[in-house]
């Protein structure tokens, strides 16, 4: 059997969070009435210009600016003509010679612990257009419903080299640019809403072979779960054509959820016959270098810089490093917390942030942004783990405690509940000495050489102690007095 | 350079434009004597010489990220406005004949 090489590239739409649309003043909000949001310009009456929002060129140079591609001093605006109802003007309004962003790079992560692997994925361009507006196929009586509130919101076309080589690679590039995108605060991320979707061409060949094999296009992958299903069957489907004497011809694809299958969408010869030409109705955009540098100036530590000062300053692994630089929220979330509990406690509270924490939100549904425990607060409780004050599982409690609202700081919790760590081994061991007394049975059992009763006393201890002594000390009082 | 007639029609075609056989035939006398102009043209040495995107020398303007247009009342007027002249609408949306892929 040959052995296939799978190459995907992947284009993605990054919704821009502006105000306004990218050529008129209308509002971009989420979930307005149909039409409410489309004005003269949107449904392209006869006479109207477009006028350039400023912001939109910020993004996509902070864009261009993270990832290390070249901002264009000069970039084109062009026409890409075809018709379809929810496209009022008959042509959407995008860059094709001349992309405001050229190039630039992505790093993006595989595996865990010791079998992580980095890799560089490159990119090709980045480009400004518009999006259309959304046509609903349902209940209007066999015809087709349009609502153009989406026509003209801003989009920044992000289009990677097809470096990719499985479905994991391509859904680990796809969650690095989302979360990028999401960092250097220029797209919410909403794929549900559409704000982030992506589109992949897959293509095999047989290993070794220098030259592509024909793609196939899987258009608007709106979940990273989907996109991994689409290629993986896509993947599979090109593979059983080619071995079965098949061919694969070149073709735009939909992924269906519901039957885990790609299949083509009926499409006309002409479909890609675009016609681009620059758009007469705008000018060349020129960037200005001190412009790109201003914005450079305001830009955020990146995440690959912060996961390595991370790893070089709080001598954490590159998996919790990681894990903490997910999004801006969260690292600014640890740093905030360290700063209170000290940097000795790096690690416990990293653990804290991303697992603790994390779970707790998970569990109610909430967001690092909403979080009812400060980073203030879980510092100031990383602290009492740090001197001792209290053992990790009191600070489980005390952490509750604080979810509740039951104190305003981890100190507040411990002396009001009376938690604080009994490190004084004259009263462990006098409560010690009552458990021993206590359970005389189980003295002797130990005595006679099951180790099992041993940790049942240790229990009983640290049942005497309410949990408010440190569990090795115990044991080794009791050892002590056993041995 | 010079076209044929079923490029004509490709043409008119993309652009959604019907042509009858006669027209498709002037069309055809009507843009190769386009081509021969620009024919003519690329005599000249246009070597170091930079497309230009616009006729103008100019740069684009950009706008503020300002939402201009109002919301709320005015917008259903708006709307409205615009959905007078539409040939069929329904629950705010415009209704076309059905297009689907």
């Amino acid at each position: 059997m040959k052995q296939w090489e799978i190459v995907i590239g992947i284009e993605t739409h990054a919704q821009l969070s502006t105000q306004s649309k990218i050529f008129s003043g209308s509002s971009t909000a989420f979930g307005a009435e149909p039409n409410v949001q489309a004005n003269a310009v949107d449904i392209a009456l006869p006479g109207v210009l477009p006028v350039l929002n400023k912001s939109v060129v910020e993004c996509a140079i902070r864009f261009g600016l993270a990832v290390n591609g070249e901002v264009a001093e000069k970039s084109v605006f062009a026409r890409k003509n075809y018709f379809y109802p929810d496209l009022p003007k008959g042509y959407q309004i995008s860059q094709y010679e001349h992309p405001v962003v050229v190039g630039g790079k992505m790093t993006i992560q595989m595996g865990q612990g010791d079998s992580l692997t980095e890799k560089t994925i490159n990119l090709t361009r980045a480009h400004l257009e518009e999006d259309a507006g959304k046509s609903l196929h349902e209940d209007f009586h066999g015809k087709t419903g349009i609502d153009l509130n989406r026509a003209g919101t801003p989009l920044l076309e992000i289009v990677s080299e097809p470096d990719m080589r499985s479905s994991a690679e391509a859904v680990a590039y796809a969650k690095a640019l989302h979360a990028l995108v999401r960092w250097i605060g220029i797209c919410d991320g909403n794929m549900q809403e559409g704000s982030f979707r992506c589109d992949a061409n897959v293509s095999v060949r047989p290993f070794g072979q220098k030259e592509f094999g024909t793609r196939r296009e899987i258009k608007n992958l709106n979940s990273f779960r989907f996109m991994q299903q689409a290629i993986d069957f896509e993947v599979q489907w090109q593979i059983a054509t080619i071995e079965d004497g098949g061919r694969i011809e070149q073709a735009t694809v939909l992924f269906d959820p519901d039957s885990g299958e790609t299949r083509a969408m009926r499409s006309k010869e002409d479909a890609h016959d675009y016609r681009y030409f620059p758009d007469p109705d705008l000018l060349p955009l020129i960037i200005d270098r001190q412009w790109v540098e201003r914005i450079r100036a305001g830009m955020p530590e990146l995440p690959a810089a912060k996961r390595e000062r991370f790893v070089r300053d709080y001598a954490l692994s590159a998996y919790d490093a990681t894990a903490l630089t997910a999004s801006l929220e969260i690292a600014d979330y640890y740093e905030a917390a360290l700063a209170v509990a000290g940097n000795a406690s790096a690690k416990p509270c990293a653990n804290w942030v991303s697992v603790e924490l994390a779970a707790r939100l998970n569990k109610d549904g909430k967001d690092i942004s909403a979080a009812p425990v400060a980073a203030a607060q879980l510092g100031g409780l990383v602290a009492r783990i740090a001197d001792s004050t209290i053992s990790n599982n009191i600070a489980r409690k005390v952490f509750e405690g604080l979810w509740n609202g039951e104190g305003s700081t981890a100190d507040e919790i411990i002396e009001k509940q009376g938690l604080k760590q009994i490190t004084d081994s004259g009263a462990i061991e006098a409560l010690i000495d009552g458990v021993l007394a206590a359970n005389a049975s189980m003295v002797a059992e130990f005595r006679a050489g099951k180790e099992k009763a041993f940790n049942a006393l240790v229990g009983q201890a640290m049942k005497a102690t309410k949990g408010k002594a440190n569990p090795q000390q115990v044991n080794d009082l009791l050892r002590k007095k056993l041995g | 350079m010079s076209l044929t007639l079923e490029q004509v029609r490709r043409v008119a075609h993309l652009a959604r434009i019907e042509v009858s056989d006669a027209e498709a035939e002037s069309t055809l006398g009507h843009l190769n004597g386009i081509f021969a102009l620009i024919e003519a043209m690329q005599a000249v040495d246009t070597r170091g010489v930079e497309p230009m995107a616009h006729a103008q020398d100019l740069a684009q303007r950009l706008r503020a990220d300002c939402v201009t247009e109002s919301l709320g009342l005015p917008a259903l007027a708006r709307r409205a406005g615009f959905q007078d002249v539409a040939p069929e609408t329904e629950a705010g949306l415009y209704l076309v004949p059905r297009v689907i892929e």
